[in-house]
């Protein structure tokens, strides 16, 4: 190899091996985390997922609760194509659990503007954690193709 | 000498039928990427809310084009492409005939295959979109159909493998030529990064849809995909590199510098198979452990292609040098801009700077939560498939198609204006997509009928348009030059294919002679993926249903 080629790829790979070292850090340090919540629901040939979900907990409460002070629970149900429930409140600066999860095919569940992006997966239960601190009306949308009306699957988070 | 080990310098042509397998091969698949354009252009103008799609024939909803458009462009384009061209490259570098029974076969399956999974699709029974997750399930021609596309790329390996395997029999002792070297490594990658797809499709979706299953679980079915799905990256790319590398230095007037490093560079991207979980980072049931490293191992990968870059960037340097250019930047003006081939493949090289950094920023694990399956996706890979690939297609036809018709270009000056125009549309065009995708625009939704939607979006998704509007427009022209050419184009001698030199030719003794040894690195590649995958498939075995199809909602 020439001498300016092993330079480039020294750098090269310096460069690559910086930009790893700050993911780690931002994950590590700064508690950037993705979600990778692993916890499975079942359902055999013949039975219906959804009506095995709704005997499961969390998901026999849905909907938005408080788990301790100014901590909260938002536990949603995608199906095509809507979100159970379409709407979610919740008092600025609190810290919430978004648990979700696909009673049929695969959904996204994600709050444009946030770092809230995850793939609701029939069969898993996804989980997120996440604090608002602007007060607003923030989307909720499906971002991953789940049939003929795909584009009409959203809901709100209301921020007050 | 040196030429001798990149290709067979003597001449060699192949014999006219089983140049005729390989043209096929070429044509069927521009014949596809002419149905995928059509189908791209109601795509790109949805994003600016102006609905074409109503009026399209056959086609009734923008998913159902979705579908036709990415399972067309990117399974059966490619894979028809690279059988085509990397058998002729093949089998003119080792300067041996193909195995006949193979090549008929290899194009047969493709076609048939193709034709299953058009049928499907057409008919609105698979508008499952190309990476078709279960539980959505589409008609089992369908899945048939991509299985077939599929096994004619291995047919592809096979005929490539045959004729190694003779040419190391008449050569003991011999470096593998590097055309061929290139060629065939391409192949031996795939039959490694395909076997997921292949599992995921024969084993369980083909079964199911045809009722012999009653379920399937998504979570394994999806990450069987996503094993596939991100080497098929490298399916797509690898064939470019060997224009890049072993035809363009030559075309440009230079000279490739160093076997070794070549060689390298496409050893690596067997080793670095296993990085298809950087697709699912927000995926639930995959740990944050082995999400990260897969960001490394994706990192790594990253590697041999800025190899590419200092490799292929200094043989268009010697070009240009040779050609009287000098100073520091000098030289890029004198390489031959003139010459359409070259002006689209170096086009579609600075593309492709754009798309690798783009995609570094889709692998940055954490980061990853900013843009996935926002806009910014297709943003990325309309420069890297969508332009990197696309456009050197269309460059490395500016000759082939006249070395296949023994017929000159129909017109250079219109090829020149294709290329660039190509070039501009798609940076409009990823513009707009990435922008979008910043302020949180989805992609796959059809934006014209969406119930919801962000100020933000507005000037992204004209830009979307815009691009895309004109990238159909140069596609057009594309066709328009390659059939005038095939009809019209002026009757030349038989040319052949522009083969580069290397200033360093390969070592005979030493470390680089194992370099041919592909079995080593084979191995290694299977230790990785059983490291990466065996403990999460494990955990999905044995095999729990969670649920039930929905045949196309």
């Amino acid at each position: 190899m020439e001498r300016y080629e092993k330079a480039f790829l020294a750098a090269c790979a310096a460069v690559l091996v910086l930009f790893l070292c700050a993911l780690g850090y931002s994950n590590l340090v700064l508690g950037a985390h993705l979600p990778s919540h692993d916890e499975r629901v079942y359902c055999s040939a013949g039975q219906k997922l959804r009506k095995v979900l709704l005997k499961t907990p969390p998901f026999d409460h849905i909907g938005v609760r408080e788990i301790a002070p100014g901590k909260y629970e938002a536990v949603l149900i995608a199906q095509i194509w809507l979100f159970t429930p379409d709407e979610i409140d919740l008092p600025v600066g609190a810290e919430v659990k978004f648990v979700a999860t696909s009673a049929d095919v695969i959904h996204g569940f994600f709050i444009p503007g946030t770092r809230v992006n995850m793939m609701l997966i029939p069969g898993q239960v996804s989980e997120f954690d996440y604090r608002f601190t602007k007060p607003g009306e923030y989307l909720l949308i499906c971002h991953e193709y789940c049939g003929r009306l795909h584009h009409t699957m959203s809901g709100k988070v209301v921020v007050k | 000498m040196s030429t001798a080990i990149v290709s067979e310098p003597s001449g060699f042509a192949l014999p006219q039928g089983q140049l005729n397998v390989i043209r096929w091969n070429i044509y069927f698949g521009f014949a596809v990427l002419a149905v995928g354009v059509i189908m791209g252009l109601g795509q790109a103008l949805s994003y600016a809310r102006v609905n074409i799609v109503q009026y399209y024939p056959v086609v009734h909803s923008y998913y159902q084009g979705l579908t036709i458009h990415g399972v067309l462009n990117a399974l059966v384009l490619t894979s028809a492409f690279a059988n085509g061209f990397l058998l002729l490259t093949t089998a003119r570098a080792l300067a041996r005939k193909l195995n006949n029974a193979l090549l008929q076969a290899e194009l047969w399956t493709l076609l048939i295959g193709s034709l299953l999974a058009a049928y499907a699709m057409l008919s609105g029974k698979a508008s499952v979109l190309y990476t078709f997750y279960a539980p959505l399930e589409a008609h089992w021609t369908f899945y048939l159909g991509l299985a077939l596309v599929v096994i004619s790329t291995w047919m592809t390996s096979a005929a490539q493998l045959v004729a190694l395997r003779a040419w190391r029999k008449e050569h003991p002792g011999e470096r593998v030529p590097l055309l061929a070297f290139m060629s065939i490594t391409t192949y031996v990658m795939w039959d490694i990064a395909s076997i997921g797809i292949a599992v995921e499709v024969v084993v369980f979706l083909l079964p199911w849809s045809l009722g012999l299953i009653a379920g399937v679980d998504p979570m394994l079915d999806r990450t069987l995909f996503w094993f596939t799905g991100h080497p098929i990256v490298y399916f797509w790319l690898l064939p470019i590199y060997v224009s890049w590398y072993g035809l363009i230095p030559r075309q440009a007037g230079g000279v490739l510098f160093s076997d070794t490093v070549t060689r390298v560079a496409f050893v690596l991207f067997i080793l670095l198979i296993p990085v298809g979980f950087h697709h699912q980072f927000v995926d639930p049931g995959v740990s944050e452990g082995l999400k990260f490293t897969i960001a490394a191992i994706t990192f790594a990968v990253f590697f041999p292609s800025l190899m590419t870059a200092f490799s292929v960037m200094y043989a268009l340097e010697i070009g240009g040098r040779r050609r009287g250019g000098s100073g520091l930047v000098g030289w890029f003006f004198k390489i031959p801009w003139g010459d359409p081939s070259v002006a689209a493949q170096v086009l579609a090289m600075i593309a492709f700077m754009l798309g690798g950094i783009s995609g570094l920023m889709n692998a940055s694990y954490v980061m990853n939560m900013e843009i996935h399956n926002t806009a910014y996706v297709p943003g990325h890979f309309h420069l890297t498939v969508g332009c990197a690939v696309a456009l050197s297609y269309m460059g490395i036809a500016y000759w082939l198609i006249p070395y296949m018709e023994r017929r000159e270009l129909w017109s250079r000056r219109l090829a020149l204006f294709q290329a660039f125009l190509y070039f501009f549309a798609v940076m409009i065009f990823s513009r707009g997509l990435i922008a979008g995708g910043l302020e949180g625009m989805p992609r796959r939704t059809n934006m014209v009928y969406a119930t919801y939607g962000l100020p933000a979006w507005r000037i992204p998704g004209i830009m979307t348009g815009v691009g895309g509007s004109l990238m159909f427009v140069s596609a057009m022209l594309f066709f328009f030059i390659a059939v005038m050419t095939v009809v019209a184009g002026k009757k030349t001698e038989a040319g052949d294919v522009p083969f580069t030199a290397t200033v360093q030719t390969p070592p005979r003794i030493g470390w680089q002679p194992r370099l041919d040894r592909l079995s080593y690195f084979v191995a290694a590649s299977v230790v990785l993926v059983i490291a990466v995958y065996g403990p999460f498939i494990l955990g999905h075995l044995p095999l729990r249903l969670t649920t039930a199809g929905l045949l196309y909602p």
